[in-house]
């Protein structure tokens, strides 16, 4: 077996992650309800609540503001939950990677397998409350039909992102200290409610750097008011090189918790 | 990374035609902790072949190393003559493993544990789903098809776990403790199953607790304690060898004690019997009740748990 972590991954990654297809099917009326309720929760609550006392952001209204970011969050949240709490309990509680390595798949498919399906559900969420969205008329169509696909490239990043924390965490609830100190502050600070130009200068550096959901949050605003600037080619391969960083990272780590 | 001697077995060096598993020196280190010490055996087609040993022997660590989920430390192990290393695809790819622990997936109904089982074999669906019905009515379960993995009891999910192991068809079965747990009825339909197995040609290696078992199936088996191999050799074998045929057991007084220590014979004092090991049991309960003060004296055929306590020693072990 190669030094590599990505050396032996196979098309039998797709095995493991039609294993989550399948479970998800099964349980349909659950998964498919959250992101329809979430967007109208949230519309109503700040973007029209809320969102009374702000007349415009940049000459943009509230709601249509906001609207990109609730479809980065869920994103976020879909492929990161996905990636710790769900996988740790396959992978602790269950032994569901245990018995898959004992057929020919090997562990590296199996953490690929698992994000690729993490990214999935993230591209399924944002499919499901684009049309919501659309109906709100806070998005501009046919431009935002690329969330979509841009959904899976982000639930990658968050899916990698959770994995690493799923390798290293010593239980379940110590993954709680993840969701709160960084996806918690992510939620907020990345440009999501507010423009992240009301924070102070030092602090929009840090955010860009060390907050994914920003560069998400970015790609996708500009996406949805149709408003392309070059930046978007640094929040892109921002995003590209950190998923292929810590898609390999989370392999390795995994490797070295789960093949004693 | 392929090495010369993994293209081609030299006659007099390479493993027995017919050796499906041979481990030379196989060695297992967690840490400090050796968990399997240089450990040399071979496993012969067609066979079923036990590995017994108190709780942390090691049996475990073995099975999870031959079916190469496990990376070994040190010596050589190879399965149907190829490198647990450098080819555990191939090998995972003939090898059905019966895990130590029940790992079947409640997401899913029994049917659908074994189908999902076979696409990760690469298993096409109708051939996964007609071998899916076959197994499930080989282990007596086609009832309990469409049952979720919690209604199930104890001894139909080992069943189930059996039936997976089978999937792929594979030539060499592991089985970490098979039948752990179950009721006799249970018990005894599982080792009509195995037998069943090995009468279609198959190998069969397996470890177990309970000794009637290992007695009852294997044609060989190997005792382990604290990481080593201690005897290897079949039941009846094992017994003759270290015991002998029968057991004459007496109340543990001083003065039995002191009697059988003149007598010349083996035995062995546990907490309230003395228990010697002899082939001739007629003269020795007779000498016992001529010669000496002696409580209450039976004799009884010898059997691998007395190999196994003798050979293993008596306190328990943590
Ligand atoms: N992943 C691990 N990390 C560290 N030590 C381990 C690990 N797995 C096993 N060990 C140690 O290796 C030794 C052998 O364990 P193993 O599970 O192989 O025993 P066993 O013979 O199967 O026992 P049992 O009959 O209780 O199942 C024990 O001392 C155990 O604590
Ligand atoms: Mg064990």
């Amino acid at each position: 077996m190669g030094r590599f972590a990505a050396a032996g991954i196979t098309c039998s990654v797709w095995r493991v992650w039609r294993r989550n297809w399948d479970a998800f099917v099964k349980t349909y009326q659950v998964n498919f309800i959250p992101p329809f309720v979430e967007p109208f929760l949230y519309l109503l609550a700040l973007g029209f609540g809320l969102g009374t006392y702000i007349e415009t952001i940049d000459g943009v209204s509230y709601p249509r503001f906001i609207a990109p970011a609730l479809i980065s969050v869920s994103v976020m949240y879909s492929a990161f939950f996905e990636c710790t709490y769900s996988s740790f309990v396959r992978m602790y509680y269950r032994k569901t990677f245990d018995a898959i390595i004992a057929t020919p798949i090997g562990i590296e498919e199996v953490i690929a397998g698992e994000i690729l399906w993490g990214a999935t559900r993230a591209l399924i969420y944002a499919a499901l409350m684009l049309p919501v969205l659309v109906a709100f008329g806070v998005v501009d169509l046919p431009v935002s039909v690329l969330v979509v696909p841009f959904a899976f490239l982000a639930g990658l990043l968050f899916a990698s992102i959770g994995m690493c924390f799923t390798a290293i965490t010593p239980s379940i609830d110590a993954l709680n200290y993840p969701s709160f100190l960084f996806i918690t502050p992510m939620f907020l600070f990345s440009g999501t409610f507010f423009p992240l130009s009301l924070l102070p200068p030092i602090v929009q550096y840090i955010a860009l750097a060390v907050l994914p959901l920003t560069h998400v949050v970015s790609v996708n605003r500009a996406i949805t008011l149709t408003a392309f600037s070059p930046i978007l080619y640094f929040d892109l391969i921002w995003i590209g090189a950190v998923t292929l960083v810590l898609f390999l990272l989370s392999i390795r780590l995994m490797r070295r918790r789960l093949i004693a | 990374m392929f090495r010369e001697h993994d293209m081609y077995h030299p006659p007099e060096e390479g493993p027995v035609i017919g050796d499906v598993i041979v481990a030379d020196n196989l060695e297992k280190r967690f840490g400090n902790v050796v968990a399997v010490d240089r450990v040399s055996f071979s496993v012969r087609e067609g066979e079923i072949f036990g590995f017994l040993g108190p709780n942390g022997a090691g049996k475990t660590t073995t099975m999870k190393m031959i079916q190469c989920v496990s990376p070994k430390t040190g010596g050589t192990l190879r399965v149907f003559g190829m490198d647990v290393d450098t080819h555990p695809r191939e090998i995972k790819r003939h090898l059905g493993v019966v895990p130590q622990e029940n790992n079947l997936d409640p997401d899913f109904t029994a049917f659908q544990n074994l189908t999902i089982y076979a696409r990760y074999f690469g298993i096409p669906r109708r051939e996964a789903e007609e071998r899916a019905m076959e197994l499930l009515e080989f282990m007596q379960l086609e009832e309990k098809s469409a049952m979720v993995i919690e209604k199930l009891s104890g001894g139909m999910r080992r069943r189930l776990i059996i039936a997976r192991a089978l999937i792929n068809a594979p030539k060499l079965l592991i089985l970490d403790e098979p039948t752990i747990g179950l009721d006799p009825q249970a018990r005894h339909l599982i080792w009509g199953k195995l037998r069943a197995l090995q009468a279609e040609g198959n190998t069969l290696v397996l470890t177990t607790h309970y000794l009637d078992e290992a007695a009852r199936l294997c044609d060989r088996l190997v005792i382990m304690d604290r990481g080593k191999i201690l005897v290897e050799g079949s039941p009846e074998a094992l017994v003759r060898r270290h015991v002998g045929t029968d057991i004459v057991e007496a109340e543990r007084t001083p003065d039995v004690v002191a009697c059988i220590d003149g007598m010349g014979v083996r035995y062995d004092v546990t907490a309230d019997t003395v228990q010697i090991y002899t082939n001739e049991p007629e003269d020795v309960v007779r000498t016992l009740l001529d010669a000496c003060r002696h409580g209450a004296v039976t004799a009884r055929p010898a059997t691998l748990e007395d190999v196994f306590l003798k050979l293993t020693g008596r306190p328990l072990r943590e």
